[in-house]
């Protein structure tokens, strides 16, 4: 358990002798072909972001197609009918498996696993390459799926079969399944991701840091890669038999000839649930660590937080039929799966009020990543509850299929994979680029974000209520949805989106520029007490001069009877 | 690439390797966890699928159970080997397991294309996609682990990365297990 000695005397971890051999090193090799965790951690953020690119352009595409139908929507055209399909069937399949996974838990996870827990590397630094180059592949397949003849998959992000398994009624055969490849392959990615990180939280943390010592955000991103490593492998092999049901014409999923198209919709939710809490507990961390530091106060219960976190965990096992009520299943087991699916708000709304208890009596600080926290756990409060009313079968049989399910998910959705990203981005930006981002224009970007978002799902949740079928192409079709009220509800929420994306280019501009020529940050700009900040910004290959040892907890804020209202995890006294 | 600081250390009381290979395991008992009991949900629908069954060969089945099960034998006896530090011994017995491995591929080979001939293809009907799938993804663990297996073989045998036998060796007991579960799920119950 103790660090063994020879390790230093064989691997000097000196910054300065690092830096100079990274100099050596070719663009290729530093930046395409490295195994430095960091390294690999700005891979995955970049290539989320660029997807968040492309799966924001689609949402706009389709959305001024709903506000404003068949007219031509500037920088796209005119949407087709199977335009349509498509962009909707990929704005989803990219928002979550190709933003909110590779941000929250492969870019973040990298990062801070090993400075958090104050080691050098992940334990399998070339697999956590190879994993990288996996999800590469699948990002690339997935692209590449939006150009082949009759263009990329439109069965919906759910791919329920016989839709999605038969040419002859998704009419994509060649998007359908490059679309099952790039998914199967970038959960292949995931796995090899969730291995190392569980290991390497497990076995490398550094002398004095015992499992209640650990950041939350860390414990957060091991407990998600255990939900999704055990959750992802029966939809793995799910869409094995989906694609031969695609290609080499078996019938697993079809009911013609003795399949069974339910078995899909198991697979996918048994997977498909736990995942939103694959995505929501790295957030939930995330906020964790950002509201102790600018409250200057102790995380109101760390153990609570913990074990409701692995409460949720366990229970996101039992609640995946929650999504087929309406689907044909035994009405007594839509009772059961509506009971664990309130059961499992519980420890949810426990941990929210835990954030609210840390924030009572602390000395606030309104920064741009607090901010950002704050808003989550408003934001996500609204998609929490509204759940509630889905997860009860009596309603939802009313609800489902309707932009109300819709606007629900997006208020779990969007504070997860962009609130919460940007509270990551914005507070750990300084450590990730050794320079600060402008206050400024963060607040200003903020408020840019999160006024439209409400602008975008609260008309929506009306429409829904109103009986707003999600899967239409023009409402102008259908004389009681054609109304102008209804309308009106469509081209708030897409004028609200037209707002909410101009405001990204704020952030970028602060990206970029914060990137290049914003102001040095020094190690600890923050005075945060976790083990990064204890580290050079940026840290060098090898993170830490010298390894640390941990002597506390990490949110050891404000303790009576010292100088400064922090206290380092690492610092002897 | 020097191994970083990360890897040597052990906290949670096993050494890295180890720990790493059973989240490998568990992963895997996902996959095949999530195909069979479909399987044996579409099996209890379908009564008419014990029928497709007995066109299965249970005598090649039971005589790939008692290969690769006997060639556990030898990674254990390889395992054994490297904790004396005996590498050369390790590696051979390795390459008797692998040898026990393409026994058992190579009369899985005889038997589908037996199965082919008479007309049994992966799309005649629900029971034989599930039985080439499950079959398959078992078939393709097994060349897996012997391409590892030889990979690790042609270390110990230079007495390099002796820890890595037993690893290899939990791995072949697992693709082992999966066997077990398969042969009766797909040849015995008719």
């Amino acid at each position: 358990m103790a660090e063994p000695a020879t390790a230093h005397a064989q691997h000097p971890h000196n910054g300065a002798g690092h830096d100079h051999a990274h100099h050596d090193e070719g663009f290729f090799k530093k930046y395409l072909w490295s195994t430095d965790h960091k390294m690999i951690a700005f891979q995955y953020l970049f290539t989320g972001m660029l997807m968040a690119i492309i799966g924001g352009y689609f949402a706009y595409a389709f959305r001024m197609q709903l506000a404003y139908p068949g007219a031509s929507v500037p920088g796209y055209g005119t949407v087709s009918p199977a335009d349509y399909l498509m962009l909707v069937t990929n704005h989803g399949t990219i928002m979550i498996f190709w933003v909110a996974m590779p941000v929250l838990i492969a870019a973040f996870g990298n990062y801070l696993i090993p400075l958090m827990i104050g080691c050098d590397d992940m334990v399998f630094p070339r697999l956590n390459r190879l994993s990288y180059q996996i999800f590469l592949l699948s990002a690339i397949i997935l692209i590449a799926s939006f150009f082949v003849p009759n263009g990329g998959f439109s069965g919906a992000w759910t791919a329920y079969p016989p839709l999605s398994s038969q040419a002859a009624y998704h009419l994509t055969p060649w998007g359908a399944s490059l679309w099952v490849l790039a998914v199967a392959l970038e959960f292949v990615a995931f796995l090899m991701g969730g291995i190392n990180f569980v290991t390497t939280v497990m076995n490398s943390r550094a002398p004095g840091m015992t499992p209640l010592r650990i950041p939350m955000v860390i414990w957060m991103i091991v407990i998600a890669s255990i939900l999704f490593m055990a959750s992802v492998g029966p939809l793995v092999a799910g869409a094995v038999l989906l694609l031969f049901d695609q290609v080499l014409g078996t019938h697993v999923y079809d009911p013609n000839h003795g399949g069974d198209p339910l078995l899909w919709q198991h697979l996918f939710w048994f997977f498909g649930h736990p995942e939103v809490y694959v995505v929501l507990l790295p957030a939930m961390g995330v906020v964790a660590e950002v509201i102790t530091v600018f409250a200057r106060k102790k995380l109101f219960a760390y153990k609570t937080v913990l074990y409701t976190a692995i409460a949720t965990g366990i229970i996101s096992f039992f609640v995946w039929a929650h999504h087929q009520f309406v689907a044909g299943i035994d009405p007594r087991m839509a009772n059961i799966f509506t009971v664990t699916t309130l059961i499992i708000s519980i420890p949810i709304a426990e941990m929210v009020f835990v954030y609210l208890a840390t924030l009572i009596g602390g000395s606030i600080r309104f920064t741009t990543p607090m901010l950002w926290a704050l808003g989550f756990l408003g934001a996500f409060l609204v998609g929490g509850v509204t759940g509630i009313f889905l997860g009860s079968s009596g309603s939802d049989i009313y609800f489902h299929d309707t932009y109300f399910v819709v606007a629900h998910f997006h208020f779990t959705f969007f504070p997860i994979a962009f609130i919460g990203s940007f509270a990551a981005i914005t507070y750990w930006f300084p450590k990730m680029f050794g320079r600060m981002m402008n206050e400024t224009l963060g607040k200003i970007h903020f408020w840019g974000t999160i006024i439209p978002v409400n602008g975008i799902f609260l008309p929506l949740f009306i429409a829904g209520l109103a009986g707003d079928h999600r899967r239409i192409y023009s409402y102008m079709n259908f004389p009681d949805s054609a109304k102008p009220f209804l309308q009106d509800l469509r081209i708030m929420a897409t004028v609200s989106l037209c707002v909410l994306i101009a405001f990204q280019f704020v952030f970028l501009y602060n990206f970029i520029v914060s990137l290049l020529r914003g102001p040095k940050a020094d190690k600890n700009p923050w005075n945060a007490n976790t083990l990064e900040w204890t580290a050079e910004s940026p840290p060098p290959h090898g993170n830490f001069a010298e390894m640390p040892s941990v002597h506390r907890g990490p949110y050891e804020y404000g303790a009576p009877g010292r100088d400064q209202d922090f206290w380092p995890q690492n610092a002897a006294n | 690439m020097q191994k970083p600081i990360a890897t040597t250390r052990s906290m949670a009381g096993l050494p890295t390797g180890r720990l790493a290979v059973w989240w490998v395991i568990a992963s895997e008992i996902v996959i095949f966890g999530g195909l069979l009991v479909s399987y044996i949900m579409h099996r209890l629908g379908h009564p008419e699928w014990g029928g497709y069954a007995s066109h299965t060969n249970t005598w090649a089945g039971a005589f790939n159970t008692l290969v690769l099960l006997s060639s556990s034998l030898s990674a254990v006896l390889a395992h054994q080997a490297a904790e004396r530090g005996d590498g050369k011994k390790a590696a051979l017995l390795l390459r008797l397991t692998c040898l026990g491995g393409a026994t058992f591929l190579g009369v899985k080979a005889l038997e589908w294309s037996h199965e082919i001939r008479q007309g049994f293809v992966l799309s005649t009907n629900g029971f034989w996609s599930f039985y080439y799938t499950a079959a398959g993804l078992h078939a393709l663990h097994v060349i897996a682990g012997m391409i590892i297996m030889l990979i690790v073989s042609r270390d110990a045998s230079k007495g390099r990365e002796l820890q890595r036998v037993e690893l290899i060796g939990i791995y072949w007991h697992f693709v082992d297990i999966v066997w077990i579960f398969l042969f009766p799920l797909l040849y015995i119950a008719k």
